[in-house]
């Protein structure tokens, strides 16, 4: 049996239904983000872990206890905050040894883990400091730490990167998946950036209008969308109606042009319209290849953004955007200019319409 | 949960009795000047008194120019200081607050002794002076409260952005507190004025220490020698702040749908 | 910053420097009118009659009848002071911490606004009808209950009389000082200590009491200035029979009672001392506060 077990978990806010049968084991040790657009239910299933809010019906149970009604002083979670929550009356230290001290631990005991965590966020000179006194990434460690310190057996991070500078936001996600690794705590982190969760997570569960979308690894969630809604959230596509040909040859007509590909058109037949997708970097520019696809347009844009350089080519009514690699010694296309792209057809993903 | 409900419902079900009693108390109070039956007479008693007339009349007048004096002084000084002057801000503040620090019965005391007949300035010589110098008072009592709201009004537009987009269409400064600022402000601008009001029109202390007609020194006077009708003069008064303090409340709804 | 509003204080057409036409009207009212008469009252406190320095003034502060005055009135804002405050502060939290229908919030915020102006002349009329000899609650508590609140040592004339009508005033003044303070409680202080395995006593305890304290201390030190200072409703209420020292200073203004106007002055001096030091008190906990609010 997994550790945390959530069973066909549903909440109302009156006649507004924001979770809708949602059921998810995660293991021990494992970190799981939740990933989707704001409303999407995604904080209030954290929420419901925690013992904020109520499931209307349905189950959560931590480490074989059931928790689903049980107040959230007693569950033995952690939480972080997106505004990081530090008590702004005390220090940091004091923030940090918050929990031993409601549990009645001896000060002595408060001290050792209190400096053992400043050591875990190297921010030991900070101790005295008070939260108004330090910098939001700052904060956010002290928010991580104080959570910690209890031993909880499960940490619950809502959005805790959000409200953070971009530089900062990168380095502290490291740091919290480093120290995740190293405690081996059983982990829920709740985003809405796509990079933020495919770097940090063993699985994501993409949700959509309170629903789990699809559930899986990084690497397949973002190689394998399942549904048209995950694969325009998670990374950028071009996503194309294309009629199908030939079924048998896997090929399908976008714009007129025939593609072939590889994935399973699941039971679409001969003239049924299926949604395919493709990533910008499965697209080059150059001439047609043999076993490859190829589709000839003009250039309609050319952005440089660093290290890609996005390019646009028109083929009739839709729009391919593909992305290179920058190179010094590089000839960027022009503006209408003839083109073709090429791409394999194991690049070409048949995905649900919604 | 459940029993933090209740405590907060008797905070407030206690709160209400104590703050809504003595209306009621003073309103049926008011409606017995005739013996035996409930009726609206002191009301009209009041009403029908020249000096009551005379009285509220001059301070609603003394009200109104407060309000355009006060205005006059405070919107140029708190623009500017927002946009140029910064380094008078902790002085601004400071005179801003004083009102507060010094009590008026002690600021009138030093008006008496400044401004007496035989002074510099012998404001208090005359009636017209006396008013002048009331006047002045009264702004400096509004002054907290009048410059905070157009304070207040200025950080919620964006006077910097306002201004160089004025300049650089060639509006000269009159234009832009003119045209730009002051529309950009005027609820802001409303709510100060009628908490003035509300402020002035009832005020003592300086209209009795300086010996001035007002509507204050009128009602403290039919107090010590009236049972019925300071009754009604309460009611009175308290619709009129009621009806200020609504307005306010009216007039910054609207900003705030505005803004939406 | 300094830089910045170096820069910016230049006249940017050079010719008229707007700013300071603009603001030299106010700044010529404030000495004026503010700034003048105060200090002249307080010089005048170390002066005698003829202009010579002297402490004598300030010593005869401390004359029984004087000095009982100044206690009288500073009783009377220390207890409706720390009063409103406390039932200005639960009645605020009551509004805003859930629980309550909304439309409560909205309308006690408009009453306190109207009563925390409704001071003075009128005020004192509505106690006398209500807890006079004749008032309302005075009649109903004899003929329902039986009890005599004026046999029972209560007089609306006397130091309660007084504390009870200023309450009207200050429990609102405080619902609107403190409301911001209590809408500054983030939610997630409660949920952090929550989770931390905190009860709601603990949570009062060690977070959102300390938190709450400068602001409260704050406002209940602005509410004792603003009932030390006034003195409409005082003297509409009790005449010159409650001997506080707003009564007493006006007195000396009106009749000159203390034959001495360089002791008005220094009584001015002793009041603008006690108004000026709590203000002072309340600004630099609000900065505490507002640090942790933000």
């Amino acid at each position: 049996m997994s550790f945390i077990d959530i069973r066909n978990l549903k909440k109302s806010f009156g006649t507004n239904t924001v979770v809708h049968d949602f059921s998810l084991s995660i293991e021990k040790g494992e970190f799981v983000s939740f990933l989707g657009p704001s409303g999407c239910g995604k904080t209030t299933i954290l929420r419901m872990i925690a013992g904020f809010e109520l499931a209307s019906s349905g189950s959560i149970t931590i480490g074989g206890k059931d928790v689903t009604y049980l107040p959230p002083a007693k569950r033995n979670v952690g939480m972080v905050f997106q505004a990081y929550a530090l008590f702004p009356n005390l220090t940091v230290a004091e923030n940090i040894g918050f929990g031993l001290k409601i549990a009645g631990a001896s000060q002595s005991d408060i001290n050792t883990r209190v400096s053992e965590m400043l050591d875990m966020i190297k921010l030991p000179h900070l101790k005295d400091r008070y939260p108004y006194q330090m910098s939001g990434g700052q904060q956010q460690r002290v928010a991580l730490a104080r959570a910690i310190a209890v031993r909880p057996q499960v940490l619950l991070l809502d959005e805790p990167l959000s409200a953070l500078d971009a530089k900062i936001r990168v380095s502290l996600r490291e740091e919290i998946r480093a120290l995740q690794r190293q405690l081996g705590i059983t982990t829920v982190f709740v985003t809405h950036d796509q990079e933020e969760a495919l770097s940090i997570s063993d699985r994501i569960v993409v949700m959509y209008e309170g629903r789990a979308n699809q559930v899986g690894a990084p690497f397949e969630i973002y190689n394998n969308p399942k549904t048209r809604f995950v694969a325009s959230f998670v990374g950028t596509l071009n996503i194309f109606e294309a009629k199908i040909t030939d079924r048998a040859r896997g090929a399908v007509s976008i714009d007129g042009q025939t593609v072939v590909t590889s994935r399973d058109l699941g039971d679409l037949g001969n003239g049924d319209t299926a949604t395919v997708a493709l990533r910008p970097e499965a697209v080059r520019l150059g001439t047609p290849v043999e076993g490859r696809n190829s589709l000839a347009g003009t250039i309609g844009e050319v952005a440089f953004l660093g290290a890609v350089i996005r390019i646009e080519v028109k083929l009739g009514e839709s729009v391919v955007s593909l992305d290179i690699f920058n190179d010094p010694g590089l000839h960027l296309p022009k503006i209408g200019d003839q083109a073709t792209v090429v791409f394999k057809p194991e690049d070409v993903l048949v995905i649900d319409p919604t | 949960m459940k029993q933090n409900r209740i405590g907060h419902w008797i905070a407030i079900i206690l709160g209400s009795l104590y703050f809504v009693v003595p209306l009621i108390g003073t309103f049926e109070f008011s409606l017995r000047k005739l013996r035996g039956v409930y009726s609206f007479e002191a009301y009209r008693v009041v009403l029908g008194d020249p000096a009551f007339q005379a009285s509220f009349l001059y301070s609603v007048g003394l009200a109104c120019l407060t309000i355009i004096i006060g205005l006059l002084l405070i919107v140029p000084t708190a623009y500017w200081v927002q946009l140029r002057l910064k380094r008078l801000q902790p002085f601004v503040e400071f005179v801003t607050l004083l009102p507060l620090v010094v009590p008026a019965i002690v600021l009138v005391f030093g008006y008496l002794r400044l401004y007496n007949s035989s002074s510099w300035l012998p404001l208090t010589a005359t009636a017209r002076g006396t008013d002048i110098l009331l006047t002045f008072g009264y702004v400096t009592l509004a002054l907290p409260y009048m410059y905070r709201s157009v304070e207040t009004g200025l950080k919620s537009i964006d006077v910097r952005t306002l201004t160089e987009a004025a300049e650089s269409l060639g509006a000269g400064p009159a234009t832009i507190l003119v045209r730009i600022i002051l529309p950009n402000i005027r609820s802001a601008i409303l709510s100060g004025a009628f908490l003035t009001f509300a402020i002035v029109i009832g005020e003592f202390t300086f209209a009795s220490l300086l010996n001035r007609p007002a509507f204050g020194p009128y009602l403290q006077l039919i107090g010590a020698n009236r049972a019925y009708e300071p009754a009604a003069l309460t009611i009175m008064s308290f619709a009129i702040t009621w009806a200020c303090m609504g307005i306010i409340q009216v007039v910054s709804r609207n900003r705030a749908a505005m803004r939406k | 910053m300094a830089a910045q509003a170096q820069a910016a204080s230049k006249p940017v057409q050079g010719g008229i420097p707007w700013a300071w036409v603009g603001v030299t009207p106010f700044l010529l009212f404030a000495i004026l009118f503010l700034i003048l008469p105060t200090l002249f009252l307080v010089v005048g406190a170390f002066q005698d009659p003829d202009g010579n320095l002297t402490l004598a003034n300030i010593g005869d502060l401390f004359t029984p009848s004087i000095l009982s005055a100044y206690w009288i009135s500073i009783k009377v804002s220390l207890a409706s002071g720390l009063t409103g405050a406390i039932f200005g502060a639960f009645m605020a939290y009551a509004a805003i911490g859930g629980g309550l229908p909304n439309w409560i919030k909205p309308t006690l915020m408009t009453f306190s606004g109207v009563a925390s102006n409704f001071a003075g002349v009128p005020l004192a009329f509505a106690f006398l009808a209500t807890l006079g000899r004749q008032g309302l609650v005075t009649l109903f508590l004899m003929n329902v209950f039986g009890l005599n609140i004026y046999a029972q040592g209560f007089n609306i004339l006397t130091f309660w009389g007084l504390t009870i009508t200023y309450l009207y005033f200050q429990i609102p003044l405080m619902v609107l000082i403190f409301t911001p303070a209590i809408e500054g409680l983030r939610k997630e202080w409660r949920e952090a200590a929550t989770i931390l395995g905190a009860s709601n006593w603990q949570y009062w305890r060690h977070v959102a009491g300390p938190v709450l304290m400068p602001s409260f201390l704050g406002a209940a030190l602005l509410l004792f200035a603003n009932s030390f200072g006034a003195i409409a409703t005082a003297y509409a209420l009790t005449g010159s029979s409650l001997n506080i020292v707003t009564i007493l200073l006006y007195a000396q203004i009106r009749g000159d009672v203390l034959h001495n106007q360089n002791l008005g002055y220094a009584i001015a001096l002793g009041m603008i001392v006690i108004t000026g030091l709590s203000n002072l008190a309340y600004i630099w906990l609000r900065i505490r506060s507002e640090r942790w609010l933000k």
